[in-house]
């Protein structure tokens, strides 16, 4: 078995027993991205020499008999997390040589976990995007490819694109993320992998890139259910560094995958079934809810009321955020800075940011100052907020029916980069599934459930109450216990 | 509602992002407001009595899971070498900017 195919659950055990060392396991990882990054450019920066010494002294580590619950795993980090030492670029100029005197919360955990960090991971400028096609480092490519046109290249989804790549490729056996609107679910979907967004939180945004801090959640990407919940253990817990980190308990959440579905009743919400849908993700979606009835489960259908001005919601309240998150980009500080002989500190700044973001990011900042702008607060941001109230009470009375909700996690497999580009809007429809769970602050799980005719990943979503990612993963897993998903990408390590 | 090119103008600069051709105004004039025209939507839903959801966390805002209150204590300074060394321009301990006041 070649290092680069263990399951994180698998690997653990394996170091355990000593059939494997952390320096044998991170080498095989680090030669993955060696040779596959010049492809598909999952990773921004790459930190060898530092995931080698990590390696060594995890294995000492382990031979003191001091083993913690993630020694030796090498991870990718997505680039939105501060590393100490370590330059953090959110995919953006502005921050270009940026590098952070301080850990993100998420990743000081991971490491006081033993995890080895292997790099930071390709993402959408500031996490703003769908395709991975916004990055100023350039394009992610999906390691999956179509059967009959294997020569297009496909987008990873995003915003977290280098990450579900990395996973999918084997150059990582996990990663960070981040999900703002679907930025972790609809790439883990689009790459084969599952993906977690926890609920609003759950884990500490402090060291993370802020994009829309009402929205934004850490979470992993692994490829399985288990592996997701072990990494999530290890990332989760209240901070005191985050006013918005919630102080409950963190559980033993790879114990919950173990959890059968009997008398679960799961709620379909009728407003998912779209126009348009491509039969494949109806049919996906019935296949899910008929492998969850065969354990036991109870399906109810359900109604969502609100559904179809979710992402026009979400499209006020996060540029919003956003733009008022950016305005600390100014090139005094840190990162870029752009003036000519002459220019007053205002033309200084007007020149950095123009030159320092990208056109999405631009054309974001732009929304938000506008509906925040004097005049517009109430009948944009203020209704944004109204309709977002009811959009969480429209699941706060779902659940009083069910106990968690199954949907299709995208509306599309991964599309080709280049398609779907011109207009915004069509870029924005990729969420249209996962965005409710962050204007309702609740979890939402990502898992592989089969192929499209083209041999695409297709991935289901289960959402939950919150603080209730237990159930999530206790449904989760049973859908991957029936799926089987056993299909590989096209590029990976080993292949 | 729809933006003319001196209001996208406007919001650029209150955004303090330069715009330096015609054809980027134009540009982003057709994009903002093809994303304003379908955001419109909202205007139709009645949220009559409905308190906006201003934090993220289940439920709105903040919530019982959150302390509401913390120590006023420092907790974290004496950093200065630090918080300087991503600076693009510094005078000593100091950030520098262009000259504002003649």
């Amino acid at each position: 078995m070649h290092p680069t195919d263990f399951t994180l659950a698998g690997a653990l055990a394996a170091l355990e027993e000593g059939a494997i060392s952390a320096v044998e396991l991170t080498r095989a990882h680090l030669d993955a991205i060696e040779a596959l990054n010049p492809r598909l450019n999952a990773f921004i920066t790459v930190t060898a020499e530092q995931a080698m010494a990590a390696a060594r002294e995890s294995d000492a580590r382990r031979a003191r008999g001091e083993a913690r619950p993630l020694e030796g795993i090498p991870l990718a980090v997505k680039d939105l997390f501060c590393t100490a030492g370590v330059r953090t670029t959110a995919a953006s100029r502005i921050l270009g040589n940026f590098v952070p005197p301080y850990e993100s919360t998420v990743t000081a955990q991971l490491l006081r976990d033993g995890a080895v960090f292997l790099g930071k991971a390709n993402l959408d400028e500031f996490a703003m995007g769908s395709s991975n096609l916004t990055s100023a480092f350039g394009p992610v490519e999906n390691p999956w490819s179509r059967r009959d046109d294997p020569e297009t290249k496909l987008v990873p989804g995003g915003s977290s694109g280098g990450s579900a790549a990395a996973v999918a490729a084997r150059m990582a056996l996990g990663a960070t993320g981040t999900d703002t609107g679907g930025s972790i679910r609809q790439p883990a979907a689009f790459c084969g992998v599952v993906g977690i967004k926890p609920t609003y939180g759950r884990c500490s945004r402090f060291g993370i890139v802020a994009f829309a801090s009402s929205l934004d959640q850490a979470g992993p990407f692994a490829r399985t259910v288990e592996d997701c919940a072990i990494l999530l253990r290890s990332m989760s817990g209240h901070d005191p560094k985050d006013s918005t980190s919630a102080n409950v308990p963190v559980p033993d959440f790879a114990a919950a995958c173990k959890r059968s579905v009997k008398g679960l009743r799961i709620g379909v919400p009728k407003e998912y079934r779209l126009d348009g849908m491509p039969a494949e993700i109806e049919a996906l979606w019935r296949q899910g809810l008929d492998w969850l009835h065969a354990e036991g489960a109870e399906t109810v259908e359900i109604s969502l009321p609100h559904t179809k001005y979710a992402l026009p919601t979400y499209y006020i309240v996060a540029p919003a955020e956003a733009s008022s998150n950016l305005a600390r980009y100014d090139g005094v500080r840190y990162g870029l800075r752009v003036e000519e002989k002459g220019d007053d500190l205002r033309t200084m700044y007007e020149r950095t940011r123009a030159a320092g973001f990208g056109a999405e990011v631009k054309r974001r900042i732009m929304i938000g100052t506008y509906v925040l702008s004097a005049g517009y607060y109430e009948a944009y941001y203020l209704k944004a907020q109204k309709v977002r109230a009811l959009i969480a009470r429209d699941f706060d009375q779902a659940w009083e029916k069910v106990d968690a909700i199954v949907t299709p996690a995208t509306p599309s497999a991964a599309f080709a980069m280049g398609e779907k580009t011109d207009d915004p809007v069509t870029m924005y429809l990729n969420d249209v599934f996962t965005v409710t769970a962050n204007l309702a602050g609740l979890p939402g799980l990502a898992v592989p459930a089969g192929l499209d005719a083209q041999g695409l990943p297709l991935g289901l979503q289960v959402i939950g109450r919150a603080f209730d990612e237990e159930t999530v993963f206790a449904v989760g897993a049973a859908i991957e216990r029936a799926a089987d998903f056993k299909a590989l990408p096209r590029v990976r390590a080993g292949a | 509602m729809s933006l003319d090119t001196a209001t996208v103008r406007r919001v650029a600069a209150l955004a303090r992002i330069r715009l330096e051709e015609e054809a980027e105004v134009m540009r982003l004039q057709a994009e903002l407001n093809g994303i304003l025209g379908w955001i419109e939507q909202l205007q139709s839903v009645d949220t009559e009595g409905v308190e906006p959801m201003a934090g993220g966390a289940p439920g709105g805002g903040a919530s019982a899971r959150m302390p509401m209150r913390e120590e006023d204590v420092v907790t974290d300074g004496g950093i200065r070498e630090q918080i300087l060394a991503n600076a693009p321009d510094r005078e000593g301990d100091f950030f520098a900017v262009p000259k504002v006041v003649e």
